[in-house]
């Protein structure tokens, strides 16, 4: 068991012989992802690391029956590419693509949301059931397999916290890194249920960071329904306010989106809150020993 | 990206907001030419910087004759002006707005922002005008009216009688200009793919007109390549030289007031290596994300930013290498203390895919200013250390 996606998830990739996208389509499929298949316009019919490229999603999805795709399209073609998978009925978008405008996202993610196509990102590492599937850009060797779930706003913040909690002696069931954008698709709200309902996972490490109220939600979910202990770690403590610190989304505005409201809000709800990101392993350990 | 009140009021201009009439000056001379030219016996003198609370440092006052204008002018124009959006250090003031003066009977306020929790524009309003609208939120909450608008419909009927029945704006005249205003603002953000729009305060005339009397916006970056005409009103006098510098090579830097400088991929995990220092009892000097490929190029370009600051007594190196093995960054830092002379110790921390090798690397090389880390709470200890026993 795991969330959302394992070793017989079917994946396309829409980008695939862009630089990006044949890149870690390679090592995708290197990990043993089931890619089966890309999406490029006008190289339809043609042939690319082994895998059948195809000109639009609808026909790729029909021929290979996959059901998540992997989005390495350009920021401005973003939006079009998220509604083309929606469209062709594809059930899981990740989106890798970093610098896609906020107003193509809003409008791309509620056109998913009609279409009942879950999304992830823009801006982020993608998702990984360790062992089973990748399908992302995070280096796979970190994820040894194990009954933590990840859920991170921040790429090298997932690395991190999966290489300590693979120190600790423990292991990643799925690791989903949602992205540092202002609208992101599946964000903790919706993972951190994933997670409570799945045997293979005992414990969930959040991370977050400043800007907006996701973090706030996921407290407010978390007292409510999450029974499996959370460690959390909210990065942008020391950020000065009205400063947007590398992802756009990451952003303290008119005093609102602090690390500081987001750890008392989690810290209320129950959470183990680190103040760094160092003790989150041992952190884990102490939960677990519980 | 931020443009100023000048170029704010142009893009209203263009869509019909209402504003008074007002001219950009560069010189003091121009600044008087420009108010005989608007004519009238009142003009307003601006001080045009990217920073809110310019009224209350100083920096906007009104003239009664020419003589006054030119008075004014000589005082704004140059002066560094210290608002609480600036910070201590204030900002040179190099351009001033003249505009005609206005018969001002209310002062409101009216704001487009992202409401990220819903995910759409939401319209702002209060009856509040003229005040920091973060202390307004503070203080009186109930003063605030938030109209959420679904860009999939766009800006209805029932989103305008929201507006003016919650400013309790009960003249039908008065309704139908507030209306059409806000109408017009919503267009506007959108259409230029702008992250927030602020007039504060809007003004209602003895004579029931409405106007902006400021105007505040920010944009989206990741939209600007679709609106060079947005890109050319950039202001770079406004911007932090080191973070534009840093942008050109792909990098994102911030500049802060501690000690130790950190250079680090990943904006997560930069921040959290701030985080980190500042748990340890030391202080980060800046936040900088060198990105997904740290090579001997970024990295020394980094150091060269880094070290700018002459407050940095320890530079932290703080790298998760994935995709990009470690012993090639390795490699890179080496090579980028040859291309920069990096005089503070530079504590390095390479884990991930390659990490080992990476030490071995780091250790060969033998240089005394580069310590090498285990993992990253070592690594925040020692550049801590080190920066406290450089005092």
């Amino acid at each position: 068991m795991s969330i959302l996606v394992n070793k017989d998830t079917k994946v396309i990739v829409q980008g695939f012989t862009g630089k990006e996208g044949s890149f870690h389509a390679e090592q995708c499929l290197a990990y043993g992802t089931k890619i089966v298949g890309g999406v490029t316009p006008n190289k339809g019919g043609t042939e690319h690391l082994g895998q059948p490229v195809f000109n639009t999603v609808k026909e790729a999805v029909k021929t290979t029956g996959a059901t998540v795709s992997m989005i390495f399209v350009p920021p401005a073609f973003v939006a079009d590419a998220v509604m083309e998978a929606a469209d062709a009925g594809i059930d899981l978008a990740v989106i890798i693509t970093e610098g896609a405008p906020v107003r193509d996202m809003q409008a791309a993610k509620a056109y998913a949301i009609k279409h009942n196509m879950k999304t992830i990102g823009p801006n982020c590492p993608g998702i990984i059931t360790a062992e089973e599937c990748k399908i992302g850009i995070m280096p796979g060797m970190i994820f040894k397999k194990g009954n933590i779930g990840l859920i991170s706003k921040s790429g090298t913040l997932t690395y991190e916290g999966a290489n300590q909690v693979v120190k600790q002696g423990f292991g990643i069931s799925t690791a989903v890194g949602i992205g540092g954008d202002p609208i992101i698709g599946l964000s903790y709200k919706q993972l951190l249920p994933m997670f409570e309902a799945d045997p293979e996972t005992h414990a969930i490490v959040m991370i977050g960071e400043i800007g907006g109220d996701l973090e706030i939600q996921a407290a407010a979910y978390i007292k409510e329904h999450i029974t499996k202990p959370v460690v959390a770690f909210i990065a942008g403590q020391t950020a000065p306010a009205g400063k947007r610190m590398g992802h756009a989304g990451a952003i303290v505005s008119g005093g609102a989106g602090t690390a500081a409201e987001k750890m008392a809000a989690l810290e209320a709800a129950g959470v183990k809150v680190v103040v760094s990101p160092a003790d989150i392993g041992k952190a884990i350990s102490e939960v677990l020993a519980k | 990206m931020n443009i100023h009140e000048y170029q704010a009021k142009q893009i209203f201009a263009k869509y019909g907001v209402p504003t008074p009439k007002g001219l950009m000056a560069e010189s003091v001379k121009q600044a008087v030419a420009n108010a005989e030219t608007l004519g009238g016996s009142i003009w307003v003198v601006k001080a045009q910087i990217h920073a809110g609370g310019r009224g209350l440092g100083g920096g906007v006052k009104l003239a009664r004759s020419l003589e006054e204008v030119e008075q004014l002018s000589k005082e704004i124009l140059g002066m560094t002006l210290v608002t609480h959006q600036t910070g201590p250090e204030g900002k040179l003031v190099q351009k001033l707005y003249i505009e005609e003066g206005a018969d001002i009977k209310e002062e409101l306020y009216l704001g487009v922002v992202l409401d990220r929790a819903r995910e759409m524009p939401v319209i702002m309003a209060s009856t509040e005008g003229g005040m920091a609208i973060e202390d307004v939120a503070h203080n009186t909450p109930e003063k605030i009216i938030k109209i959420a608008v679904d860009p999939a419909i766009g800006f209805q009927g029932f989103h305008g009688r929201e507006l003016v029945f919650g400013l309790g704006i009960t003249d039908s005249n008065e309704q139908k200009k507030l209306i059409s205003f806000a109408s017009k603002l919503y267009k506007l953000y959108m259409e230029n793919d702008a992250e927030m729009i602020e007039i504060n305060p809007l003004v209602k005339t003895g004579s029931g007109e409405f106007l902006a009397l400021d105007g505040k916006m920010g944009f989206d970056d990741s939209a600007l390549g679709r609106h060079p005409d947005i890109e050319d009103m950039r202001d770079i006098s406004e911007e932090d030289a080191d973070e534009r510098e840093a942008g050109k090579y792909g990098l994102s830097y911030v500049s802060l007031d501690g000690e130790i400088g950190c250079m680090v991929n990943g904006a997560g995990l930069a921040m959290g290596t701030m985080d980190t220092i500042n748990y340890m009892g030391g202080t980060p000097a800046n936040f900088l994300d060198v990105g997904g490929s740290a090579n001997a190029q970024t990295v020394a370009k980094g150091f060269e930013i880094i070290l700018k600051n002459p407050k940095v007594k320890a530079i932290f190196v703080n790298i998760f290498g994935g995709i990009v093995r470690c012993d090639r960054i390795a490699n890179g830092i080496l090579e980028a203390t040859k291309l920069v002379d990096v005089h503070v110790p530079v504590i390095v921390r390479l884990d991930g895919t390659n990490a080992p090798e990476a030490a071995e690397i780091l250790r060969n090389a033998n240089i005394a200013n580069v310590i090498a880390a285990t993992d990253l709470a070592d690594g925040a200890a020692k550049a801590v250390a080190a920066a406290k026993q450089a005092k």
